[in-house]
């Protein structure tokens, strides 16, 4: 049997699916966080179900490319149960998809997410009319917190049997949308009654939050708290890390002695490994956790609003700046989440601007280079200067294309309260893709360097690289980590210390080449996973076009640092 | 209904924060866009916040509260009483 999730944005049908099928759709609270569907098999009283997770969509009429996906799925796909979730605290609006499922003629049922939080607003809905009058099972949920699911899915397999006893009234009339919006509208009159409606901690909060000096106040104090706790975690559990793999290297190489072919495979193998858990778990693991909270609050529209009118100055508008905060932790879902951007002009420059922003690998390839041996400040100017340059690159840009961006829709859901499971599983959920994707190619890439440097091949791929160096003012050894940097972005600071026969980069580079070199490393070409991202979403030629940009855009910036090195 | 003459049509841009205005009509390529955020000519919208610089307005519709930018609210026009 197989049941398909759908339901309006924001309305946790991914909550409800994690709740049944173990942790695997993302969730957020922020619209179109469900940009793909997931599939999963789940057991239920006995029965297999095959249970599906549709992107959120407002109408199955054509709208943003999620919605699409979603209305092209329950027409060709044979699905033998709808189930519509709904927002309890916005039924009027929630009724407006499921009058239009109810033309399709499957069977449907509907579930009213969020009670909790509809009693909390001193709602009152009055199931059994409403199901009176749909013709349709309706049942109370509160996927949160698991409350509800397991009727739900009983019922599904329930109605999946006698699917053909069962006839659905309000059909054929329902085609059209404003029928549909006005009929919802009355059916939420007719069933939900309001209670008394305090001013609400939500207004409260949106009062400070969004207010015209505070609310940005605000905001550059959490991303600061924000990064400084990312930074602060890293530091802590870096160095023990990195100790421990230093004994376990040594212990590893003990039988082999010095410089044989299995010996600095080894080493490779091993810096590899020592990379993706020293280097990468301290900064991405808080920062993908800090980020769920702030999601899960449902802060991130709230930044969407407060910064619609600097993202307009380069060309895009406020919901844009999801791609670039995700940006900061991992390129591969920033790209991914330009998909939330209804006109394909904006994901275009969306995608192309947020892959100059420095994740969280270039992130450890500055702190260990320029912050390390140049102090934190220098680090921060970087970093100030990388937003100044995608600034200029998106003014650029944008005035290269034709239209402007049609501007800000955007919808601002409520607070909520972050569960600790939800907040953990989304980290590990997006955590899992360097696991799996990430740290295989990173070890193989490190064990292959080493084979490289053992045959003294690594001379060829510098001298491919040397004009780049030399325009920079790097010795030619730099080429083979800044190769290899391709791979994972992180190896160009893992094999920079291969590259130069030592780990003290102190005395191998001047100052000016630290900042060059990490400058350089923060814009040039986008890691394998960025590119095949880029790829999937926007086309080979986009994705070619955007590794060209990025490579231009490195050289220029780092031109420019290597000038002002020279001057200061 | 409603008799047109005593009443002003504006864009919503002009609408001072904290008022209730009717939708009249709203630019065509907008139309399918907004009726998904649940905005439908006729419908009843409140002003609820204006960000500052040039940003965004918050308007609360059916019980939801929307964000749109300034090109987005410049395209639609409302009756205020």
């Amino acid at each position: 049997m197989k049941i398909a999730l759908i339901g309006q944005p924001n309305c946790g049908k991914s909550t409800l699916f994690n709740q049944v099928a173990g942790y695997k759709a993302e969730t957020g609270n922020f619209s179109g966080t469900t940009v793909t569907f997931t599939e999963s098999c789940v057991r239920v009283a006995g029965q297999v179900i095959e249970l599906v997770d549709l992107p959120g969509a407002y109408t199955l009429e054509s709208g943003s490319p999620a919605e699409t996906q979603a209305a092209r799925y329950l027409d060709s796909k044979d699905v033998d149960v709808i189930i519509n979730v709904a927002d309890a605290t916005q039924l009027a609006a929630a009724l407006e998809l499921s009058l239009e499922l109810l033309s399709l003629n499957k069977p449907l049922i509907l579930a009213l997410n969020m009670m909790d939080e509809a009693t909390r607003l001193g709602l009152k809905i009055d199931g059994e009319g409403l199901a009176c009058e749909l013709g349709i099972p309706v049942l109370p949920l509160v996927a949160s917190k698991g409350r509800g699911v397991k009727g739900l899915f009983l019922k599904s397999l329930e109605v999946g049997k006698n699917s053909e006893s069962r006839r659905q009234k309000a059909e054929g009339r329902m085609r059209n949308v404003e029928v549909r919006h006005v009929y919802a509208r009355e059916l939420a009159e007719k069933y939900v009654t309001r209670g008394e409606r305090k001013v609400t901690l939500r207004d409260r909060l949106d009062d400070v939050l969004l207010h015209p000096v505070w609310g940005y106040a605000i905001l550059l104090f959490v991303l600061f708290l924000f990064f400084q706790a990312v930074y602060g975690i890293g530091k802590v559990t870096e160095p023990p890390l990195l100790k421990l793999f230093d004994m376990l290297t040594k212990g590893a190489l003990s039988p082999f002695g010095n410089a044989t072919l299995i010996s600095e495979i080894i080493l490779g193998v091993m810096q590899g490994i020592a990379a993706g858990v020293a280097i990468v778990l301290p900064y991405l693991l808080p920062f993908l956790f800090g980020l769920g909270i702030l999601e899960d609050i449902g802060y991130l529209p709230r930044i969407a609003f407060l910064m619609d009118t600097f993202m307009h100055r380069i060309g895009l508008h406020g919901k844009a700046i999801v791609p670039f905060i995700l940006g900061y932790g991992c390129n591969v879902p920033a790209v991914m989440s330009t998909r939330t951007l209804e006109e394909p002009r904006d994901r275009y420059l969306a995608a192309a601007l947020a892959t100059l922003v420095p994740c969280a690998a270039r992130l450890a390839v500055v702190f260990g280079l320029v912050a390390y041996y140049l102090g934190p400040l220098a680090a921060f100017g970087l970093y100030l200067f990388n937003l100044l340059i995608i600034a200029i690159t998106g003014r650029i840009l944008s005035n290269m294309m034709p239209e402007d961006t049609p501007g800000l829709i955007l919808e601002m859901p409520p607070y909520r309260v972050p569960t600790f499971k939800n907040v953990l599983n989304k980290a590990w959920f997006r955590m899992r893709e360097f696991v799996v994707e990430a740290w295989p190619i990173l070890i193989a890439g490190s064990a292959v360097l080493a084979i490289l440097n053992y045959f003294d091949l690594a001379y060829f791929i510098n001298w491919l690289v040397r004009p780049f160096t030399w325009v920079m003012g790097l010795p030619p050894t730099v080429g083979v980590p800044l190769i290899f940097g391709v791979l994972r972005k992180e190896l160009s600071l893992i094999m920079l210390s291969q590259a130069l026969g030592t780990a003290n980069f102190g005395s191998a580079l001047t100052s000016t080449q630290m900042v060059v070199y990490a400058t350089f490393v923060m814009f040039y070409l986008p890691c394998l996973a960025t590119l095949a991202v880029l790829r999937r979403e926007l086309g080979t030629r986009a994705m070619g076009v955007i590794a060209g940009l990025t490579v231009i855009v490195a050289l220029f910036a780092a031109l420019v640092v290597r000038g002002v090195m020279a001057i200061v | 209904m409603h008799a047109s003459y005593n009443e002003d049509v504006i864009n919503l841009l002009n609408v001072p924060n904290g008022q209730r205005a009717r939708l009249v009509s709203i630019g065509e390529r907008l139309q399918s866009k907004l009726r998904q955020y649940g905005l439908h000519n006729g419908d009843f919208v409140r002003v609820l916040r204006v960000a500052p610089l040039g940003g965004p307005l918050l308007v609360g519709v059916n019980g939801r509260e929307i964000a749109l930018g300034r090109v987005v609210a410049e395209k639609i026009m409302v009756e205020v009483e």
